[in-house]
Order: structure tokens, then C-alpha cells, then sequence
């Protein structure tokens, strides 16, 4: 290692010693006195300083660190409130009441636990478990107890706080659901900012402990939503009491959101929901507003308020009913014959089909050594593209689809807005899926065979698309091909229209299909409903004529099984979507119903209810 | 291995009197993170900095083993390497607190900042000891050193870490002057910086910046904001009182009215606990270990080995007489640590390397090249 150099000479100072660069180095005495002197002037006086602060005034200083101490304590600023489209608040903040406990105040711990534990009327052990369970906070800094006390827990434990050294009532905004459970996907929940949401430096400004938006519009708008933290500086007494407030920031409350969602449709949905697995999906097909969003089954947002154990969550995450899950975007299903409108559009824009081809139907196709067949197993006889989406006829568009090509069908179809996301502005949207050849040969190195085109021609197969997706295109169906991108929050309050992205209407495209065309299918859909044979016509009213489509879909794992209806989940999933009024769109309301059965019979019903719901809201504003 | 000369010429007071200080910073640390010592028990700062101190340690030590005469030449590259790791703080850098100084390598978060404090004492004193460059140099000669030094500087400053900034900016001016600047210049650059001083003032430093300084001059300002620290921190430092309030009885450093007790406000956790006596006990260690820094320069006949002997105790002298400056209240808050007292790994593995670069001039101050 220290092969370089070599020791000549014996003594230091021997003969052979070489001062580098001795001769013109130069001296530099001066430069180490100045250096050293400077260092000792500037601690001097630091000196004199400590001996100002800890001799001169240390008595001031130890009186102030000992009767008096001066806290810092934050305020919570109160989140926005989250209202319909007409004013009536979903979502708003009310005051609740929780026991604080200071543990540095407590003169006497269990006595004070068992006093509380009789007070609150829960047991003194869980509340020692909440002492346990916040071992890392300090002393002095207070714990929240028994969060949300009830009116008459908190006269009881206002009337002995003057016996409880240590224990103080803390009142803070909290979230409040006016509507249990409604829309809950839509609005999501709030929980508290974990360490690594902290450290991900995304909320910047953000403390342990505060709550943020997980999920849905609180997740989403969380930064307009949340307000600025405020602070009080007090001066507390020996007992942790407050003596005076010494200074106050007070909070700055967060921006009120005004929602697209229409409060009277959104109701209807929920309520012709219950009991159910499934989602209604409605928009407004003029500007891509969504207008009810209702997912079931759903979950209590309250359950987050309060915090909830790790049994309670286990229990949401493990439920088979899966309450988590956003069905109106979060989940895709296979969209059955509601596809055939659009495969319909696609094979008269490219020619396969004339609104005067027809094909006969036996009941079945035979292909490739395989018998297809059509729901109705007599048959619909000869049948045109019009009479096929009105009795939805599965063989004819088995022909259209073969006539079409896959990735015909593929390219049709995506410029509706399935198998992309839609875009709506709350997060965890699936995607979906529109298979071509090329995407199978990717995904399972198997070139694509001719007989799965006749199942994706009716919606089934490897078709995948939400009910959000779905009310999208069918919008643009009855608007004439204008694809809107949904969205949901119309105004943040306090800010101009426009300033922030993805709260005007943003047209995604002009489907490029002649208007022709366009007209050929929606007067097929209306007659779904209003023709005699239709397979919706069930909900025919004229006073509002619908327009719509039903599905009935193979569930999914079924697809080659002859299947039954053996019991409940194995039956098909339900597809209903439709706007209304018929030729002049103002809603469009996508609905399925997980093992629902016929689209006709379960699912149509529920959307012409909602599609009432609104256009009488409409017609009569609400009276807030 | 070692040879006997190069052992005897080992300065061991420098070692003793940092001991000292190390243990010290060992108890306020000890202090400061009580109640995370007492939760986990082997998981805390205070296990953290002892890892740190003998990480820093080892480097020491291996520092000693290498002739700091071959630095010359590895010095560009050590400069290139750090420049390199600061703009790859600004691009991959983790961020605390709203800045990126963290650079996450195999694990362990280190701060390019502080180590560039090291590098730039070497690679200045490189320059400085290489034969064209005279004393008193010309402002020619100047300029090189000034831009080698502003580059990291900028660097530091966007992170932001202007604490950094700052003690890299003082050291880089100590050696200069110690090289010596004619009169002249620094005249000429006392009359550039007043009228930059405005457009500073309302462009470059940021509002909490600027409330610090203001602070200063009228305490009362926002006792809420900006002055709460100082307030509190004066309160903690003053009711220690004559002898302190005694080991971990401090109850001013339980509160947490600062949220970086253990870095940059250390000193007032040790002078509420240890009092004034505590306090002049760590300022005389302190000036004991500059003292004894710049006697190995002093004893050192090469210019290039005074150099980074200067500059190491530039650098700890400027960080604490800014840090315990702006903790008595006496200049504005900046993120400086209290050096071997204040909680940071990064802080203090470069340390204990300047010290180590100290120690390998002073063993070397005899001995001489064969080539």
C-alpha cells in the first residue's frame, strides 16, 4: 500500500529529506492567527450570548419551559362539501366530539381509563388497547380516545372534566353521508394518509394523521377538496389546560364541488338496485355528464370515518360480493347483444350490409363443423338488420360478423370507446377489451380462428365493457356518433369554469359513419321497445319513447358449456342500455345485472325508471 | 505494514478532543429521540448515528492508508463524480420535507451535499498547490477555482439546501483568501454584490427564507410561523440555566416544536440538559479541534497538504459557528448541522473523511516523494 514511496535518511530532519516546494512556499503565519482569531471572537460572543440567555435570564426562560408551556395545535380545516347538479349536498362536514387524552396530564392513568370507560360506557381494556396501539406518540401529545361521542356521552363527560386532568373534548369536521351508501364508488372514501402516502411526496404539506380521499371524487379532487390546515398557538397551564390562545391561522375550509349527477335520477337507481349485483351508469348523451352512478352491492363511507378495525376491513375486502368493486367502471363484463348495434353501424358503413340485406334464420348456423346457435331456437325465418337488433337475432349477425372480418369489427367498435378507458376524472377505471388477431396472437401466441368472430359479433367471447363504456357509445348512437368523455364534477366552487381540465364537456370524437346509418339503427332500437315483437317492449310507454338495446350475456367460464339455468349464478348477466326520448336524446342509462337473467325482463325496467326519474326532475327543478 | 514514522506522527490529541465532541452529540441525540428509543429499542436514530459514526470511522481509518499526495491526481475525477451524483440528486433524488437531497444507493440514503464539502476542499487545494498558480493570484487565476466552486454550489441551491450552499460557499472563500486575494478584488467584490442584494432579496430567496431573516431583526413578527422555532429554541437553551437541568430531564426537547431536533437544532437540546457549563465545555472542544487542525497544517511543509488541512477546519469551523449562531438566535435559520453533534449519516462519514485527510497530512509531514 505504500509501495510508492520510499523512507530515505534515517532521522526526519536527516540529509535527503525534500521539502516540497519549500522554497516558494510561502508563509502563512498570518493566515492561521486571522483564521483562528475570527473563530474566537465569533464564539465569544456566542459565549456571552448563552451566558445572556441561561444565566442572566435563565430564571425567565426556566419558568417559561416549566409553568407555562406554549403548544402548538392544529386545526382541521373543514373539506369541501360535495353537492348534485341542483344544490343538494351528498356529502358534508359536521361537527363531532372526541375524547383526547394527554398522558403527560394524567395524574392518575387506570383511574382515569376506568372514569372514561364508565363515562363512554365501553370497556376500560379497550381503551388501554388504544394507549397501547399509539405507543410511538409522545406524551405531551394527546391521543384520540373515544372518537365521535354521542350527545349524551358528551354531557357526561363534560360535566366531570373538571375531575380528569388530561382528558379533553376535541370537536373536528367530519365527513357526514346524507345518502347511506349512495354512490359511495363515485364519491369515495376518506382514510389516513399512510407512511408511504406521505413519503411519496405527492401531499406535500400533508401531516400524519389526516385524513385524504382514497378512492372515487375525494380520491381524485383531494387537492381542492382539502383545505389548508390551520394552527393555534396556546398557552397551556401545569395540567395541560389551555390558559390563552396566544395566536390563530385559522384553517382555510376546501372547495365546495358541484357534481354532474342529478340526486332524483341517482335515488332511482339506488333504489331499483338494492338487493341486487349489478350497476346503473346514466349520462347526459348532449355533453358526456354523467348523471346517476350506483354500484350494489355498496358500502357505508362511515365505516371509514371513524377508522375501522382490522377484522371490519378484512371482512369488506373479503366479501364475495366483492363491495369494493366499482361495477359502473370498474368492472367489465361481456357486453352480449348490446354490441350488435355497433356491428350493425360497422357493416353498413363498410358495405357488408345494406339496411335491405337479409339472412335467413334456422334457429343455428353450422361452421366449421359447429352448430351456433341463435337464442330463439325456432328460428327468426328471413330477417333484416332492422328486424335482427329488434328480436336481436343472433344468427344474422353471425353472417354480418363473418362478412365483417375480426378486426373490422375491432376498429369499429374501439371508435365507440370500448376497450380504452372512458377517461372519467375518479380512478381505477377498467378498460375493457376489443380482441382483434393481432392482440391474440400477442397475448396467447394463437392465431385467431374464424369461429371466434362469430362470437364476438354478438357481444360474447373475449368482449369485455363496462356499463360506463357502454352508455358512452350508446350516446353517441342516439347524438349521432359525437363520443363525449364522461365526467362528473361540474364546478369547483371558487374557480372558473375551464380552469380545470376534465370539468367541461370534452368531445373525444366525431364517429366517422354517415348519419344514414345512424338513423337505420336508432329507429331499429326504438322499435325494441315499441314494436310489438321487440325484446323490450315490456317498458313501452308512449308518452316517453325509449330507444335501447337488451343483453342477455353468457357469464364468463360458461362459454362452451350448454348451460342451465341449475341456480342463481349461473345464470346469464342482464344488459339493458338505452336513451330517451327515442329521436332527441337527453339521457342515456346503461344497467347490468350480474346473473339478472333476461335483459329484457330485469334490466330494462330499471332503466326506464330512471330515465322518468330524470326527465321529470328536469322538467321540474329541485326546490333547493 | 505501516510504517513506524508515519504511526508516530499520528496526531492523537485531534483524536481525543473529537471523542469529546462525538460524545457529546451522542447524548442530546440519546436525549432528543428518547421516546423512540424507549418504543424500539434496537430501531432508532440513536443505533442509526452509532452505525453511521463507525461507518465513518472505518472510512477514517481507511483514508489514513492511501498518501494524500496521489489525491492530486484523482481529484478531477472525484469532482466530475460528485458533480455527476448532485445533478443525479435533482433528477432521482428522493425528497423529504419538500427537497431532494437523497440519493438511495443499495439501501442507504446518502447526501451528495455533503460530500461535495470534502471533494471541494480537495480539489481547491489541488489548484491552489500547483506550481503556476502564485499568492495574492491574479484574477485570471481566480476564476477557475470561483466557477469549480459555483457549479456544485448551483447544484446544492436547487435542491434546495441552502445550508449546504452556504458552507460550501464559506470554505471555497477561506481557502481563497487563505491563499491570499489582493485588496483590490475583494473590494471589487464587496461593490458587485451590494446592488445584487435587492433582486436577491425579492427574486431568489424564498418567503420562509426571507421570514427568517426578517426574524431575526424583530423577533415578534410571527411568533407563530417562522419565529416559533427560535423562540422555543431559546427557551429551551436559556432554562438550562447555569448547570442544566440534568440527562435526559430536559422538557423542552420533548415538545416538539421543532421537527429536526436532532439535526439541526441539537445544540439546544444539549445546552437545555448540560446548561451553560455544557455549552462552553462543547464550544472549547470545538475550538480545541480547529486549534489542533490548523497546527497540522502549520506543521505541514507542503503547500498542497495545508490546504486540505485548512479547508477541513474551515469547513467544521464555519458549520458551527453557523449553527450554534442561528440556535442561540443570533443568524437566520438554515438547514446547517452541528458537526459530530448532529444526527446525519451523510454529515458525518464526510467528516470523519476531512479528519482522516488531516490526519494523513499530519503523518506524512516528513516524508517525501522518490520520482
Amino acid at each position: 500500500m505504500f509501495s510508492e514511496m520510499k523512507i530515505k535518511g534515517g532521522k526526519p530532519d536527516g540529509p535527503g529529506l525534500l521539502n516540497m516546494e519549500n522554497a516558494e512556499s510561502p508563509s502563512y503565519k498570518k493566515q492561521y492567527v486571522a483564521f483562528f482569531a475570527v473563530m474566537l471572537l465569533v464564539m465569544m460572543v456566542y459565549l456571552a450570548r448563552l451566558w445572556y440567555l441561561q444565566v442572566l435570564r435563565g430564571q425567565y426562560y426556566r419558568y417559561q419551559s416549566q409553568n407555562n408551556s406554549i403548544r402548538i395545535e392544529d386545526v382541521e380545516a373543514p373539506r369541501g362539501i360535495i353537492f348534485d347538479r341542483n344544490g343538494v349536498p351528498i356529502v358534508e362536514n359536521r361537527p363531532a366530539y372526541d375524547v383526547m387524552l394527554v398522558r403527560e396530564d394524567v395524574k392518575n392513568l387506570k383511574g382515569t381509563i376506568d372514569e372514561l370507560a364508565r363515562l363512554c360506557r365501553c370497556s376500560p381494556s379497550d381503551l388501554f388497547s388504544v394507549i397501547d396501539a399509539d405507543k410511538t406518540t409522545p406524551d405531551f401529545d394527546p391521543i384520540r380516545l373515544v372518537p365521535d361521542i354521542d350527545r349524551n356521552c358528551l354531557a357526561r363527560v363534560e360535566a366531570e372534566l373538571i375531575r380528569l386532568p388530561g382528558v379533553e373534548i376535541e370537536i373536528e369536521p367530519r365527513r357526514s353521508y346524507n345518502f347511506d351508501g349512495t354512490a359511495a364508488h363515485l364519491i369515495g372514501y376518506l382514510s389516513q394518509i399512510t407512511e408511504a402516502e406521505l413519503k411519496s411526496g405527492k401531499y406535500q404539506g400533508y401531516n400524519g394523521g389526516e385524513d385524504i380521499g382514497k378512492m372515487g371524487i375525494e380520491y381524485s379532487f383531494e387537492k381542492y377538496l382539502h383545505g389548508v390546515m390551520g394552527h393555534r398557538e396556546v398557552e397551556v397551564d401545569a395540567i395541560g389546560r389551555i390558559v390563552r390562545l396566544l395566536k390563530e391561522q385559522p384553517p382555510v375550509a376546501g372547495r365546495n364541488l358541484w357534481l354532474t349527477i342529478d340526486m332524483d335520477a341517482e335515488r332511482t337507481a339506488v333504489d331499483a338496485l338494492a338487493g341486487k349485483v349489478g350497476a346503473i351508469v346514466a349520462v347526459d348523451p348532449d355533453n358526456g355528464q354523467v348523471l346517476a352512478f350506483a354500484s350494489d352491492p355498496t358500502y357505508d363511507q362511515d365505516m371509514f370515518v371513524n377508522g375501522m378495525t382490522q377484522r371490519e376491513w378484512l371482512a369488506l375486502l373479503k366479501d364475495p360480493s366483492h363491495p369494493l368493486l366499482d361495477r359502473v367502471c370498474g368492472a367489465a363484463y361481456p357486453p352480449g347483444s348490446t354490441y350488435k348495434p355497433m356491428v350493425a353501424l360497422a357493416a353498413l358503413q363498410c358495405g357488408v350490409i345494406t339496411p335491405s340485406t337479409t339472412f335467413f334464420c334456422p334457429g343455428y348456423l353450422s361452421f366449421g363443423g359447429r352448430k351456433y346457435h341463435c337464442w330463439r331456437k325456432g328460428g327468426h325465418g328471413t330477417i333484416s338488420v332492422e328486424r335482427a337488433l329488434i328480436q336481436s337475432c343472433d344468427v344474422f349477425f353471425y353472417h354480418t360478423g363473418l362478412n365483417l372480418g375480426v378486426d373490422r369489427i375491432a376498429k369499429y367498435v374501439k371508435m365507440f370507446g370500448l376497450g380504452q378507458k372512458t377517461g372519467i376524472d375518479i380512478p381505477g377505471e377498467n378498460p375493457g377489451l376489443v380482441p382483434s388477431s393481432s392482440w391474440k396472437r400477442r397475448v396467447t401466441g394463437h392465431p385467431w380462428e374464424k369461429g371466434e368472430t362469430l362470437s364476438i359479433a354478438i357481444g360474447q367471447g373475449y368482449d369485455l365493457a363496462t356499463p360506463l363504456q357502454m352508455a358512452m357509445a350508446y350516446s353517441a348512437i342516439g347524438n349521432g356518433g359525437k363520443l363525449w368523455t364522461p365526467y362528473v364534477v361540474k364546478r369547483i366552487e371558487g374557480l372558473a369554469p375551464g380552469s380545470v381540465a376534465g370539468i367541461v364537456p370534452r368531445l373525444k370524437r366525431q364517429i366517422p359513419i354517415e348519419q344514414r346509418w345512424f338513423a337505420v339503427v336508432q329507429k331499429a332500437l326504438s322499435e325494441v321497445v315499441s314494436d310489438p315483437h321487440g325484446t323490450a317492449h315490456e317498458v313501452y310507454d308512449p308518452a316517453v319513447p325509449i330507444a335501447g338495446k337488451t343483453g342477455t350475456a353468457q357469464v364468463v367460464g360458461l362459454d362452451h358449456e350448454p348451460h342451465g339455468n341449475a341456480n342463481k349464478n349461473d345464470r346469464d348477466d342482464a344488459w339493458f342500455v338505452g336513451f330517451a326520448p327515442a329521436f332527441d336524446p337527453k339521457i342515456c342509462v346503461a344497467v347490468i345485472i350480474e346473473h339478472g337473467g333476461h335483459g329484457g325482463s330485469a334490466a330494462a325496467p330499471m332503466v326506464q325508471k330512471v330515465i322518468m326519474a330524470y326527465l321529470k326532475s328536469k322538467h321540474e327543478p329541485a326546490q333547493q | 505494514m505501516m510504517d513506524r514514522r508515519l504511526i508516530e506522527n499520528f496526531d492523537w490529541s485531534v483524536i481525543w478532543t473529537l471523542s469529546g465532541i462525538v460524545c457529546i452529540g451522542l447524548l442530546s441525540i440519546y436525549s432528543a429521540v428518547y421516546p423512540q428509543i424507549q418504543a424500539h429499542p434496537t430501531n432508532n436514530l440513536f443505533v442509526k448515528q452509532l452505525i453511521w459514526l463507525a461507518a465513518g470511522l472505518a472510512l477514517m481509518c481507511a483514508t489514513l492508508f492511501i498518501n494524500y499526495q496521489r489525491l492530486r491526481a484523482i481529484s478531477p475525477w472525484l469532482y466530475a463524480m460528485i458533480v455527476f451524483l448532485l445533478a443525479a440528486v435533482l433528477v432521482v433524488g428522493k425528497q423529504i420535507h419538500g427537497s431532494k437531497r437523497w440519493l438511495e444507493i443499495a439501501g442507504i440514503q446518502l447526501q451528495p451535499s455533503e460530500f461535495v464539502k470534502v471533494i471541494i476542499i480537495i480539489q481547491l487545494a489541488s489548484y491552489f498547490s500547483s506550481q503556476e498558480v502564485a499568492t495574492f493570484p491574479s484574477i485570471k487565476k481566480l476564476f477557475l477555482p470561483v466557477a469549480m466552486t459555483l457549479v456544485p454550489v448551483l447544484l446544492v441551491l436547487a435542491e434546495p439546501d441552502l445550508g449546504s450552499a452556504i458552507a460550501l460557499m464559506a470554505v471555497a472563500g477561506s481557502m481563497i483568501l487563505f491563499v491570499g486575494v489582493r485588496w483590490k478584488y475583494l473590494a471589487i467584490l464587496i461593490l458587485a454584490i451590494i446592488p445584487l442584494v435587492i433582486p436577491i432579496w425579492h427574486r431568489v430567496l424564498k418567503p420562509y427564507q426571507k421570514e427568517r431573516i426578517l426574524i431575526l431583526l424583530k423577533p415578534n413578527l410571527d411568533p407563530l410561523g417562522a419565529g416559533y422555532h427560535i423562540r422555543q429554541s431559546k427557551i429551551a437553551i436559556g432554562s438550562g440555566m447555569l448547570w442544566g437541568k440534568g440527562f435526559l430531564k430536559g422538557t423542552q426537547n420533548k415538545l416538539h416544536f421543532l421537527p429536526e431536533k436532532q439535526t439541526d437544532f441539537i445544540f439546544s437540546v444539549w445546552a437545555e440538559e448540560w446548561g451553560f457549563v455544557g455549552c462552553a465545555a462543547l464550544i472549547l472542544l470545538l475550538c480545541l479541534l480547529i486549534f489542533l487542525i490548523l497546527r497540522i497544517a502549520a506543521r505541514s511543509r507542503d503547500r498542497f497538504g495545508s490546504l486540505i488541512v485548512v479547508g477541513v477546519a474551515g469547513l467544521i469551523m464555519w458549520q458551527a459557528l453557523i449553527n450554534i449562531g442561528m440556535v442561540v438566535g443570533l443568524l437566520p435559520v438554515v438547514g446547517i448541522t452541528l458537526p459530530f453533534v448532529s444526527y446525519g449519516g451523510s454529515s458525518i462519514v464526510a467528516l470523519c473523511v476531512g479528519v482522516g485527510l488531516a490526519e494523513n497530512v499530519s503523518m506524512r509531514r516528513y516524508v517525501f516523494q522518490s520520482h
